[in-house]
């Protein structure tokens, strides 16, 4: 046991001083991105808080995080240019919560154009439920390499008042009154609604199923 | 399904834990870190860090304390205590907690709970209301619940919901330190007045009373400090029994 445990080890140093380009987290100044920055240190991964292109455009994987409000972040995206070069990018990005909602072409939430990687709209939860839906929920028809060892019906940590109905990217779903889309991929973007980076042992695994992509 | 949450709350004066803690285990019983690791791994949902620093000193320290939280746990946290600025919140957003929670400062500016939302987004906002039970009237109560005042907790609540809070920290002074259960009938009618979800505080001292303040008071989490921090209750096993008692919960 010892020896797989030191061998795992050195495996990840060795490519972690491979990988040169890193992990970018985008700094758009919207909300706590900070966690996803800790998250990935005790995966022990550094990474760097960015909004700088070169440094985007230059990393293996880039996370897009956010929480807040979709019209405002637009906003700060295309103030430093980003909302150009995020649909650019070819490394694997992994949109968080609002990420998600601004990797779509359009957002009912202030009525924002988003940045149309996933042709698909975010609606409003509707009144007859809790608005923002706050807590754990279950994930589930889980599809693809982000889910790798992470089971069916497991709990993550979810926070938004909006939602993307399911689509033909939708990679998992989640059950707030109709099922609706917890994950989408197409190509090298992936989304996740819920926050990884707060959802236990599961989110982290998830995060490091990312890095491994 | 979206499950029900079970939040310890930590009362924290200059970057420490106050209340005695009764953790065995615990290497140091003051540290607020350790013990957030604790709750964590014992299937805590969220946790409630609740600043009573009187000092000059007590932001640096706080923000110090959650940078470390941060750090340290894997699941969302609430910073509540003082806080009145928007600069406040930002601070402690930047520094890593998840959610901030207002109370005095929202009663006395309102629009503030509107300027923080429409900034941070509702979803990270928590609103605190401290009520106590008058001639049968619910009144809004400031400062840690010393200061009464004429505010109807019910027109309250709704209003600081329309003014953007995602989500309202309800503690009913009745029963807050009595052990004797949660004050599930206003928590039942703020819950069908009001569509964001509700925090019940005050009174838990059996596993029975989470059973009751989620199925009789409807609420959609529970906080509780002393049955925790004593290990009256332990949340492993009170998480199994609302499981058992058909309460959704993340196990």
């Amino acid at each position: 046991m010892k020896k797989i445990n030191s061998s795992l080890i050195k495996n990840k140093r060795s490519s972690f001083g491979r990988t040169g380009g890193g992990i970018a987290i985008i700094d758009y100044g919207a909300g706590n991105v900070q966690s996803v920055k800790y998250a990935l240190e005790r995966l022990g991964k550094n990474s760097v808080l960015t909004n700088d292109a070169e440094l985007i455009k230059k990393a293996d994987k880039v996370i897009f995080p956010g929480v807040g409000e979709a019209s405002s972040a637009m906003k700060a995206l295309r103030d430093k240019g980003l909302d150009k070069l995020i649909p650019k990018l070819k490394q694997p990005v992994l949109g968080i919560c609002l990420g998600l909602q601004l990797m779509c072409k359009y957002s009912e939430e202030n009525n924002t154009t988003g940045l149309g990687i996933f042709n698909v709209s975010v609606k409003q939860f509707t009144d007859q439920l809790k608005v923002p839906q706050i807590g754990w929920n279950q994930i589930e028809n889980l599809k693809g390499k982000l889910f790798k060892g992470i089971s069916d019906k497991e709990f993550m940590y979810l926070v938004h008042s909006y939602y993307v109905p399911k689509n033909k990217f939708t990679v998992a779903t989640t059950n707030y009154g109709f099922d609706y889309t917890s994950a989408m991929q197409k190509d090298n973007f992936y989304g996740v609604q819920f926050h990884p980076e707060k959802s236990s042992s599961a989110g982290e695994k998830l995060l490091d199923n990312f890095l491994k992509i | 399904m979206l499950t029900k949450r079970i939040i310890p709350c930590l009362d924290i004066k200059n970057g420490r834990t106050v209340k005695g803690i009764n953790f065995v285990s615990l290497r140091d019983a003051g540290d607020p870190v350790e013990l957030a690791e604790i709750y964590s791994r014992e299937g805590a949902d969220e946790l409630v860090f609740l600043d009573i620093t009187a000092t000059e000193e007590r932001r640096k320290t706080l923000l110090d304390l959650v940078s470390k939280v941060a750090k340290a746990i894997n699941i969302p946290f609430t910073v509540g205590g003082g806080i009145s600025t928007i600069e406040d919140v930002d601070k402690l957003l930047r520094a890593g907690a998840d959610k901030v929670s207002i109370n005095s400062s929202a009663v006395k500016n309102p629009q503030l709970i509107n300027d923080l939302s429409s900034k941070f987004g509702s979803q990270c906002i928590v609103v605190a209301i401290d009520a106590k039970k008058i001639d049968n009237k619910w009144k809004v109560h400031l400062v840690g619940g010393k200061i009464p005042t004429e505010i109807d907790l019910f027109k309250w609540a709704k209003e600081v919901a329309q003014r953007g809070a995602g989500e309202i920290l309800f503690t009913s002074m009745n029963n807050d330190g009595t052990k004797k259960g949660f004050a599930n009938k206003a928590l039942a009618k703020m819950s069908s007045i009001v569509n964001v979800p509700i925090i019940a505080s005050g009174g838990a001292g059996s596993i029975h009373h989470f059973i009751d303040v989620f199925r009789d008071g409807r609420s959609d989490a529970a906080l509780a400090a002393s049955v925790f921090h004593f290990k009256e209750i332990e949340i492993n096993k009170l998480k199994q029994e609302l499981n058992n008692n058909n309460i959704p919960v993340r196990i």
